[in-house]
């Protein structure tokens, strides 16, 4: 049974050699992506369904036992992460299809994507902190790739940028991972769960943690490390932002979930405050920076970094309640948040711009999509009954719980004003009626070309993705209990490093640790 | 119940196709299900009125005890049946109102929706359910308002009222919460039932502020008034179902529904009447300032809510008893009112009273109905409103402790809702026939509605009495005990009385006298000037610039900046947790070094210095090769062969892979000021201690051996390689192996698309410089160093070698031959693409962990045979076949690389000067956030293209 945890590695991984040998062949590169985007979310249920229901799995790849091989391990956590990975990668590699060019596709969209999403589902499954690593790599230098993907002059600067802030996150992953292998002589995290307690160096243990904060932090975009997301994703295609806004950084914040449960908490008071202190000041600048920006995938990108804020308050908070609430943001946020990236897409299409401020009258022409916005939109600011509700009354009543009353305003402000970008969005491109004084002939001849560039049924493998997600926020919101109950478990398994690192090491901890 | 709620929110669904098959019966259809509800709700009156409570209840979200519950009581029935009953004539009237408008369909959706959500705050037993529909209501009625959306004024107005409820909202979120975890539940039947007083509990204060600031909010108590009037901006009969009857009360209403729980303190009667009375006044004041219609009437709600907030603060029987017929009373008659401004609008074309007159022949039904409304709102007999200001004066008068005040103010407020009510009806019906447009009565579904509710004031203000089956129970359910209720039109004579006999005069004196009293009145308009709605503006306002200033304080777009705040804050936080946690500790001790280890360190240390300060960007590179054969030295030193050779390869691919693209880069590397660079250096230097100290901290522990000591003794027994590193690589290991050369593959990918991609270079002829002493040497070395590369590979698992360094000489060798035969010539003897060995060699390490499986083995498990040679026994594994398939990437990847390059580095240099922008130190030009520009920054047909092209 545990080796099922290969496949979510494995299908991308098959799917990106298989595309890049089928080169020249572009229907057969989208077949084999839609096949293989298809795999891998069937793979990820899979896997969900059997930890579900026969608890953590773990995999000794190359069946080399604990801790000397690497192992993957899936909990509830990485599950749901998974099915929360193949949900949107198929959606988005659906949205691909329909929205990719021509030249984009000869020059390797499709390989990069599943390299993108091997590197994400890997980063769920490591039981291992170099591994982790490794799938750290994949992800970074296939997402850079893909944010150069088309060699425009904005891309390229945005995709600089990316690049060396992120490998600074690298270096300092490295430098951490060596670090702890310095003091433990381990790198499998269960191990190290069992080891790190007994090397007697908590206050130096505490300051690796801190470069860990650090490396993840960077991935994860909290304050004052997220430069290099807002400076980036709203130069790719709309499909690569919203595959980006979706997983990326939240890998980052799950990697902080995971190495601040299982294996940093021998001084809570420290880590977690810290914590605390970083995930209001994301909050804050994530928001106030969405406020200042008038571009549609900008006033999303600095939203991401606000959320991220709500999600490391749930882990900050460190409460069964809180962890919950993290869990269930997470995954939330990133079926809104991939959602709302495709939808700016479609009002590009037919808008032919990203400028709020040229952008009108789309709530006139095109009311379906003014729903197909309003739903994640709505749900991103926390309004009922949408899923980010549920989300954010739970990160809320923890904090109340554990009187973090700053906390809690500031998450309470942060919503307001997301609500207030959000409609801004509305008010600009759906309300406000299109100044076409300001608008030449060209654009509409443009726009003319580009309607004629793309033939009808392409508009189908746009828009099915963006339906099919907004109904699952919905479907979150009018009944949250099912999500409430994984991540509740997921929450308790968190709480409870020893099932980990037993589930992981078998009951026969100490006989690892008595070798010399 | 459950049903009733849901058939509303179907309804809207269906309404839009209604509204397109319908044409100009819309209105009366969708009527019909309002009008439904109102009879099925009518049904129960009895059952509530003989104290029966129905409450339903089904699970929502156990995990957060969360319950989809509703409960019939007194209270919410008389809610249900005000909300379903004006509904039904503000439906029908509606269909009327907007018939044409193409957008009837989506209008109709928000306001039933509107009206299901409104069904729910007033049902819900939940308080997470009552929550989830009271933001509801604020969604749709922000659509609502913005319905005419075309117009900035309509969308300032929505905004500000979705704000100002919703941030009312998000503070009510937190109150109940609060509320329940001080209570122990989310139902309110099983708060009330507690046993002890939630006002004891030491959360009942920030419970009640902040449950208070939503209640305010919603139902426009000062300071949070303004977004009433402004709400105007809606279509009328929206403000008259909303603005008036009902959302506005949900206010009130949730203030009445948690009375028994959180009323009686000094706080609650405080805080509500203080700020019922100033918003009473603020309200009376500014509505006899007006001469538009609805904004008069909007103020008037105002001082109505103000009025209402007071009583239930009050919070004792005669208040609240004062305080439902007062509700009733001022529903029936501000929505008759509202109906008939909006008649007035749709039939003149004007809500400006000045330039109306003389209407009531013209318009005789809706005079009809808006004279027993403004009668009953100027509370005169024999009027329902009547009887509800009676009851009021009498509850104000019976308060204790406050004396004349309360009372004071209300006789203050109501004779300026009667000067209101003159307005209102005097102005525009009476005297000399005046109006923008040949003025007629409206349509039949226009007048009919306004005419009912308004007979029904007449109605009840004669018998009362029929009445008080309904309000009874909602009084009991408000004071949490059964109240005896006598409503009478004719109390007899005694202080109330007297009170409603001084407002109605000075009513009448300020009606007599408008002129006047509007001017003396305009001094407070500099007050308003001053008042919440410049904060909000100034809020607003100020908002973008804050955000602005903030945004391009940390987004300021240059790299450098970003980098340097990086690093500063991995400096301040991993240092300064160190220097908290463990203390001002060097951990020095005398390291153990070898003379020849501190001599190569030097020199790396002195080359990586020199990378940062040269000038050229020649020199530069070659003291990075400097560092790099200084590490790979560093290896050799601590006896890691296979490392350093992997180092120094990799080494001689960079400088042939710089040399490749050095003539398109500039020579001088661009320079920022001193003081830049200063700071910059001090935060390397800080970021370099950090690590340091940590390094000899970690250093000073003993290491445990236990992984290097298994890797060491399985190798061999299990492994089947006496080199250790191989075997890492390709079985211990071989997932992260794996993992890395889809990275080197994808980073070969990045080099192609960034060199080839929109580069128009393949139509651009190259002089050809065939060197045949060159070729020919190339041909030998090259064979001989591609059988040294298998050989490599093949010796890899037991000495140093193995894929990635095998991989590494073989495409030094077709490098070279790169280099005398250029990229065509490499391409020709090639065959395939590159990028096929790159597809063949993952594909096989891939496809070798797969014998396993087959076998029943766990992925990537070493499957090895045994051959029998005459030296011995020749082990053959899937291990090898692993390392087989990273040969093949590295060379793909090289060579990937190195062809993509090779062709710009022979394209003529003209092409590129000049267009460096993008292979500039991407530090010393930031990205600056732009003005918005109207050109799609990212549109394929409008952007630059790179260097290359």
């Amino acid at each position: 049974m545990s080796d099922l945890l290969v496949l979510p590695v494995v299908i991308p991984l098959a799917t990106m050699v298989a595309t890049l040998l089928a080169w020249r062949a572009i229907r057969l590169q989208r077949i084999l992506h839609l096949i293989g985007a298809a795999g891998l979310a069937v793979a990820s249920i899979v896997v969900a369904v059997s930890v579900w229901n026969g608890g953590i799995m773990h995999l000794q790849v190359g069946s080399w036992s604990s801790p000397f091989g690497i192992t993957l391990v899936a909990d509830v956590l990485s599950a749901a992460m998974l099915v929360v990975v193949g949900l949107t990668g198929a959606a988005v590699g659906v949205y691909a299809v329909g929205s990719i060019d021509g030249e984009r596709e000869r020059f390797g969209f499709y390989p990069l994507y599943h390299a993108l999403l091997m590197g994400v589902s890997g980063a769920f499954l490591a039981g291992d902190l170099f591994n982790l690593y490794v799938w750290f790599e994949v992800m970074l230098i296939s997402s850079f790739v893909l944010l150069v993907l088309g060699n425009e002059t904005e891309q390229v600067r945005g995709a600089s940028t990316y690049v060396i802030i992120n490998l600074v996150s690298s270096l300092c992953f490295l430098a951490a991972i060596g670090l702890l292998y310095g003091l433990t002589g381990s790198l499998n995290l269960a191990d190290l769960a069992s080891r790190l307690p007994g090397v007697g160096e908590p206050a130096l243990v505490t300051t690796i943690a801190m470069l860990f904060l650090i490396a993840f932090g960077i991935k994860a975009a909290v304050f004052p490390l997220f430069f290099w997301l807002p400076a980036s994703y709203h130069t790719p295609p709309v499909a690569v932002s919203a595959i980006f806004a979706g997983l990326l950084t939240k890998v980052g914040v799950y990697a902080l979930i995971r190495v601040f449960t299982l294996l940093f908490t021998q001084d809570i008071g420290y880590t977690h405050t810290m914590l605390l202190g970083i995930a209001m000041l994301t909050m804050i600048t994530g928001v106030l920076g969405a406020a200042a920006q008038f571009e549609f995938r900008k006033v999303l990108s600095f939203h991401i970094v606000s959320q991220i804020g709500y999600m490391v308050l749930g882990l900050a908070l460190f409460t069964p309640l809180a962890l919950l609430g993290a869990v269930f943001y997470i995954i939330h946020h990133i079926i809104v948040k991939t959602n709302l990236f495709l939808v700016s897409g479609l009002a590009h299409r037919f808008g032919d711009t990203f400028e709020l401020k040229s952008l009108g009258g789309l709530y006139r022409s095109k009311p379906w999509l003014a729903i197909l916005f309003a739903i994640p939109a709505l749900s991103l600011a926390g309004l009922p009954p949408l899923s980010g509700f549920w989300a954010k009354f739970v990160i809320i009543r923890a904090g109340l719980e554990t009187e973090a009353y700053v906390a809690v305003a500031v998450a309470l402000v942060v919503g307001l004003l997301t609500l207030y970008s959000m409609t801004k969005i509305w008010n600009e491109a759906f309300w406000k009626p299109l100044v076409s004084a300001d608008r030449t002939s060209e654009a509409d001849s443009e726009r003319a070309v580009n309607e004629g560039l793309l033939p009808a049924p392409s508009l189908a493998w746009t828009v099915t993705p963006v339906v099919v997600l907004a109904l699952i926020t919905l479907g979150i919101g009018l009944y949250a209990e099912p999500l409430a109950i994984v991540a509740d478990r997921a929450a308790d398994e968190l709480l409870l490093p020893e099932a980990y690192v037993e589930a992981v090491l078998g009951s026969g901890v100490a006989e690892n640790q008595s070798l010399p | 119940m459950i049903l009733a709620i849901l058939i509303t929110f179907f309804a809207a669904g269906a309404a839009p196709l209604v509204a397109s098959r319908a044409g100009r019966r819309t209105g009366w259809i969708l009527s019909l299900v309002p009008a439904g509800l109102f009879a099925y709700f009518a049904t129960w009156i009895p059952a509530i009125q003989g104290g029966e409570i129905v409450r339903v209840a089904v699970d929502w979200v156990p995990q957060f005890g969360v319950e989809f519950a509703f409960v019939l009581d007194g209270l919410s029935l008389l809610f249900a049946l005000l909300i379903t009953g004006l509904g039904t004539a503000i439906l029908a009237y509606a269909g009327a109102y907007l018939e044409g408008n193409p957008d009837i369909g989506r209008f109709y959706v928000s306001l039933i929706a509107f009206m299901g959500a409104m069904l729910g705050v007033v049902l819900a037993d939940d308080l997470i359910a009552m929550f989830v529909f009271w933001e509801l209501t604020s969604i749709t009625s922000y659509l609502l308002i913005g319905f005419k959306h075309e117009k900035a004024y309509a969308r300032k107005s929505a905004l500000q009222a979705l704000l100002v409820t919703g941030g009312g909202g998000l503070a009510l979120l937190a109150g109940v919460i609060l509320l329940a975890s001080a209570g122990g539940t989310t139902s309110i039947t099983g708060l009330l039932a507690a046993e002890t007083p939630i006002t004891e509990h030491a959360l009942y204060l920030p419970a009640f502020i902040l449950i208070a600031i939503g209640a305010f909010t919603k139902s426009a108590q000062f300071p949070f008034h303004f977004w009433l009037p402004n709400a105007m901006a809606a279509p009328t009969p929206v403000s008259a179902f909303l603005h008036s009857a009902t959302m506005v009360k949900a206010g009130v209403y949730l203030l009445a529904r948690l009375d028994p729980l959180l009323g009686g303190t000094a706080a609650w009667t405080w805080s509500l009447s203080v700020v019922g009375a100033i918003t009473m006044l603020v309200g009376a004041i500014a509505a006899v300032r007006h001469t538009d219609l609805k904004n008069v009437l909007a103020y008037s709600t105002i001082t109505a809510l103000g009025t209402l907030v007071v009583l239930i603060g009050l919070s004792y029987p005669a208040a609240l008893k004062a305080a439902i017929v007062f509700l009733i009373v001022h529903s029936l008659y501000k929505s008759v009112l509202f109906l008939v401004a909006g008649s007035v609008d749709h039939e003149t074309g004007t809500r400006d009273v000045l330039a109306l007159g003389g209407l009531r022949s013209k318009m005789p039904y809706s005079f009809g109905a808006a004279l027993l409304a403004g009668l009953s709102m100027a509370g005169l007999p024999p009027l329902f409103g009547f009887v509800g200001k009676e009851l009021t004066y009498k509850a104000k008068l019976g308060v204790e402790g406050i004396g004349w005040m309360l009372p004071s103010v209300a006789v203050i407020a109501n004779a300026l809702t009667v000067i209101a009510a003159a307005i209102l009806v005097i102005r525009p019906f009476f005297g000399r026939y005046n109006s923008p447009k040949r003025a007629h009565e409206a349509p039949f579904a226009m007048w009919i509605g306004p005419v009912i509710i308004g007979g029904a004031g007449l109605v009840l203000g004669i018998v009362p009495g029929i009445l008080a089956g309904i309000v009874a129970p909602a009084v009991d359910a408000v004071a949490g005990e059964p109240v005896p209720i006598k409503l009478a039109l004719w109390y007899g004579l005694n202080t109330a009385l007297l009170l409603s006999v001084i407002t109605v005069l000075l009513g009448a004196f300020g009606a007599w006298k408008m002129d006047a009293l509007r001017m003396g009145l305009q001094h407070f308009d500099a007050l308003r000037r001053a008042g919440p709605e410049a904060v909000y503006d100034r809020l607003m306002n100020g908002l973008p610039r804050l955000a602005e200033w903030q945004t391009s304080f940390f987004q300021g777009g240059s790299l450098r900046t970003y980098l340097a705040a990086t690093i500063t804050t991995l400096v301040a936080l991993v240092g300064g947790t160190y220097l908290w946690q463990v203390g001002i500790v060097v951990p020095w001790s005398a390291p153990d070094l070898m003379p020849i280890e501190i001599v190569v360190t030097g020199i790396v240390a002195v080359s990586a210095l020199a990378v940062t300060v040269v000038r050229s960007r020649l020199v530069a590179v070659t003291a990075l090769g400097v560092v790099g054969v200084g590490v790979a030295l560093l290896f050799v030193l601590f006896s890691a062969p296979d490392l350093a050779m992997t180092q120094f390869l990799v080494e001689i691919l960079i400088v042939v892979i710089v040399l490749l693209v050095m003539q398109h880069l500039p020579d001088e590397v661009n320079r920022t000021s001193l003081g830049r660079r200063i700071r910059d250096a001090g935060i390397a230097v800080g970021a370099g201690a950090v690590v340091t100290v940590l390094l000899l901290s970690v250093g000073q522990t003993p290491v445990s051996r236990h992984l290097s000591d298994f890797f060491g003794e399985t190798a061999v027994p299990g492994g089947f390689g006496r080199n250790v590193v191989n075997v890492i690589l390709v079985d211990f290991r071989a997932l992260d192996t794996l993992g890395e050369i889809a990275v080197i593959a994808i980073a070969a990918l990045g080099v192609f698309v960034l060199v080839k991609m929109n580069a128009p270079l393949d139509g651009l002829t190259r002089p050809a410089h065939p060197s045949v002493v060159l070729q020919t040497g190339t041909r030998l070395l090259m064979s001989v160093l591609l059988l040294a590369s298998l050989f490599m590979l093949w010796r890899g698992h037991n000495e140093p070698g193995g894929g990635f360094i095998g991989g590494l000489v073989a495409a030094a060798a077709l490098v070279l031959y790169t280099i005398a035969y250029r990229q065509a010539g490499t391409e020709r003897m090639l065959r395939v693409a590159p990028r096929v060995l790159i597809g063949s060699g993952l594909a096989v390490a891939l496809a070798s962990g797969l014998f396993a499986v087959m076998a029943g083995k766990t992925y990537l498990t070493g499957l090895w045979a045994g051959i029998e040679t005459g030296t011995g026994v020749l082990k053959l594994g899937t291990p090898l076949l692993f390392d087989v398939g990273v040969f093949l990437t590295v060379v793909g990847v090289v060579m990937t690389m190195v062809l993509a390059l090779e062709r710009i580095s022979t394209a003529p240099p003209p092409l590129m000067d000049g267009e460096g922008e993008g292979t500039q130190e991407p530090g010393t030009q930031g990205e600056r956030i732009r003005p918005p520009s109207r050109r799609a920054p990212t549109a394929p047909e409008t952007s630059e293209k790179l260097p290359a092209s």
